[in-house]
């Protein structure tokens, strides 16, 4: 019995610890002068991270904004209402699922790699390698990797927004024929530019540096066996997914929650 | 070499997209008006139900849009709807001061937005001013209890 309170104890010091470690790690990274040599890694990194995504996003903004207008005509037209889709599919878009489902991509894409990128280079000790010659992996492996990942989230969400609606503008009022001009007045006249565009922003920015955080914490923070890198990589994605997803609520219960 | 400015123009491609898409949802799907937002003057109207209004819902004239809704609030005196609205400046002073306000609906179902109609009257609305003659909005189970009652008799 009293080894099973141990237990406990000792689960919640580590996971205290790790929470700690996470916070300093992040902290020691992302606070780091800017410098040429510095810019330059981050440049590489915006390649991998952001460019690299472009092509997921696009793909799957495109299908999302479509089966939203496929799905919500068929509902809307129910109550003669089919105008209302334009804004429909906008305020779906800007305020929830472009935030999220690329934050959920972008987890799948670009943190797993970084995990395990990482995670191999600490298993086969180039990490400290690094320390041993006087170079801080922090700000050499590990800063424009964070910043790559809070500064190319936030486009790849903008991305995914304008891609889904016009998407959903194809299906909507190429295919099923809504009348063009509500489309657009109707959602203008709702979405909100600062409400709704720049809370969704503020959204992706958060979910960028948490899905970034939780990257590169994982890799660098893992056991250096191969089987430690596939747990890690794994962690990343379901830690992050589920970040973003509790996260999401409670921004949405900040941002919209007194809406009415 | 070569291939770190290939590299450097995709990012900074990737940027630029990110800005432009922003600048469309800016312009295109919030209907955000370019460069300095016009002048406004504000009209108050007392409503005894506003039904289904929202700040932010269009005010038109002959179907024109000419302002929008800023606000609605409870006026704790005679416990009616205070509507507060912002028309374009260039209709300070022209309209008259008998000019009604209703609140109508967009088709059966859609959104409710308020109706200016001109009156006669010499003196006309400055800012701040109260429109006195307003119609409230069409609430569609008094009509349907209406009915049912007239149906009964």
């Amino acid at each position: 019995m009293i080894d099973r309170i141990a237990l406990l104890g000792r689960g919640t010091l580590e996971m205290l610890a790790a929470v700690g470690r996470a916070g300093l790690f992040l902290v020691q990274s992302i606070i780091c002068l800017p410098s040429r040599e510095g810019l330059h890694l981050w440049l590489r990194q915006m390649h991998f991270v952001g460019v690299m995504s472009v092509a997921i996003v696009l793909v799957s903004g495109l299908f999302i904004g479509m089966v939203l207008a496929l799905q919500g005509f068929t509902i809307l037209v129910g109550f003669g209402a089919d105008e209302a889709l334009g804004q429909m599919v906008a305020l779906s878009l800007v305020r929830e699922l472009a935030p999220v489902v690329a934050a959920l991509l972008f987890a799948g894409r670009a943190g797993s790699a970084l995990t395990a990128e990482i995670g191999l280079m600490k298993a086969t000790e180039q990490l400290t390698s690094m320390e041993m010659i006087g170079v801080d992996p922090l700000r050499r492996i590990v800063a424009p990797r964070l910043w790559a990942g809070f500064v190319s989230l936030p486009i790849l969400t903008v991305i995914f927004g304008v891609v889904g609606i016009w998407g959903g503008y194809l299906v909507g009022v190429k295919w099923l024929g809504v009348y063009d001009g509500s489309f657009w007045s109707n959602m203008q006249d709702s979405v909100s530019f600062v409400g709704d565009v720049l809370n969704g922003m503020v959204k992706s920015l958060v979910f960028g540096l948490v899905v970034t955080w939780i990257a590169v914490f994982q890799g660098y923070d893992l056991i250096p066996t191969s089987e430690g890198i596939s747990r890690a990589t794994t962690r990343t994605v379901v830690y992050a997914s589920l970040a973003v997803l509790g996260l999401d609520f409670v921004l949405t219960a900040l941002m919209f929650g007194d809406l009415g | 070499m070569k291939r770190n400015s290939l590299l450097e123009l995709g990012v900074g491609i990737f940027m630029l997209a990110g800005i432009l898409g922003l600048v469309f949802l800016g312009l295109r799907v919030s209907g955000l008006g370019v460069g300095v937002p016009n002048d406004t003057f504000t009209l108050n109207a007392n409503f005894s139900n506003i039904g289904g209004l929202r700040p932010n819902a269009k005010v038109t004239m002959a179907g024109v849009r000419v302002g929008k809704v800023t606000d609605i609030e409870l006026d704790p005196k005679w416990f009616d709807a205070k509507v507060i609205m912002e028309l374009d400046s260039e209709y300070d002073g022209k309209l008259s001061e008998d000019t009604t306000a209703a609140i109508l609906t967009s088709g059966l179902l859609g959104e409710q937005y308020i109706g200016l109609t001109v009156g006669g009257a010499p003196d006309t609305l400055h800012d701040g001013d109260v429109i006195r003659d307003t119609q409230q909005a069409l609430v569609l189970e008094e009509l349907i209890q209406q009915f049912v009652s007239n149906m009964a008799n």
